[in-house]
């Protein structure tokens, strides 16, 4: 399975997704320029943290813009899997690939600890080596990871299953302890944790590799060669 | 010419916790009568006559300089001589 990490100006968490991918799952992956167009090559994206263009204006708005992203949406409604971690989080929304909006942290703090979460959906191909309702812990580091929708909009994510990730302790002020959510079609998922930091024991938890796993296994499912 | 001048806000119902952190410190400056406070963001631009239509100013806000989930924005317009 061939993985593309989207660098842009900014981007600083693409050598850790890198590695998540080549040094831990072990399958391919490269970066791609955020001037490329074309992601023909690839199964799946990963759009990493940063401050992609610095921020500016708001969080993940100018990269929303950019010649990738319109490639992402294709590849997106091609029913390929997209994952987008914090300021790609920030970006999938600004692009309107996931529904709602990004405001500062409710004590306008950069928060970076490590979090508790609950898998709300293991049913998903980002999350199905996970046990439904599943604890675990992932590391956070963002100013703006205070999730915010209408509340039409947070009764339509409810309805269809869309809530992939709660906080387990609340650190961002997110409505409905929003850590992470998929699409309606169910393959492109955008949190604000980073599983890309947590897969080895050694980095303190290893309960992000089991999202990278889930990807790979679901993969494997639609691609099995049958001979 | 025409200058746009653009301002952008949190919607009304969104809690603005930077505005309310100032209007406490000017509060404990002894400006007791301060209410209300919100923090936005000004941008200003040019335009050819031409391309200064409402809808075009109104798209450009909607699709990039404002995020129409959490944000307001208004603008003015204003006839400058080019230099």
């Amino acid at each position: 399975m061939k993985f593309a990490v989207v660098v842009f100006p900014g981007s600083n968490c693409d050598s850790d997704m890198f590695y998540a991918i080549q040094g831990v799952l072990g399958e391919e992956v490269e970066y791609v320029s955020h001037h490329s167009s074309d992601l023909s090559q690839f199964d799946a994206v990963l759009l990493p943290g940063g401050f992609s263009y610095g921020d500016y204006l708001r969080s993940g708005a100018i990269a929303s813009v950019s010649p990738i992203v319109n490639a992402i949406k294709d590849f997106a409604s091609e029913g390929k899997p997209v994952l987008g971690v914090c300021n790609g989080f920030q970006i999938l929304l600004e692009a309107g690939l996931l529904n709602g909006a990004m405001k500062r942290n409710h004590e306008l703090k950069f928060v970076c600890d490590t979090t508790p979460l609950i898998v709300e959906q293991s049913e998903t191909i980002f999350t199905s080596e996970y046990e439904q309702f599943e604890r675990i812990e992932l590391p956070i580091a963002h100013a703006e990871g205070n999730y915010d929708c209408d509340d039409e909009t947070l009764k339509d994510l409810e309805a269809h299953d869309q809530i992939v990730f709660r906080y387990a302790d609340n650190p961002n002020g997110s409505k409905a302890d929003i850590a992470g959510i998929v699409n309606k079609e169910g393959n492109v998922l955008g949190m604000m944790p980073h599983p890309e930091r947590a897969v080895e024991e050694i980095l303190g938890t290893d309960d992000g590799l089991k999202l990278f796993r889930s990807i790979l296994v679901n993969w494997r499912e639609t691609h099995a060669i049958t001979s | 010419m025409i200058k746009v001048k653009v301002y952008v806000t949190l919607k009304e119902g969104v809690l603005d916790p930077q505005g309310k952190a100032i209007e406490q410190a000017l509060q404990a400056k002894n400006f007791q009568g301060v209410r209300d406070m919100r923090v936005g963001k000004y941008m200003e631009f040019y335009l050819n006559e031409d391309e200064a239509t409402d809808h075009q100013i109104q798209e450009m806000c909607e699709q990039l300089l404002a995020n129409p989930v959490i944000e307001d924005y208004r603008y003015e317009t204003e006839e400058v001589i080019s230099v």
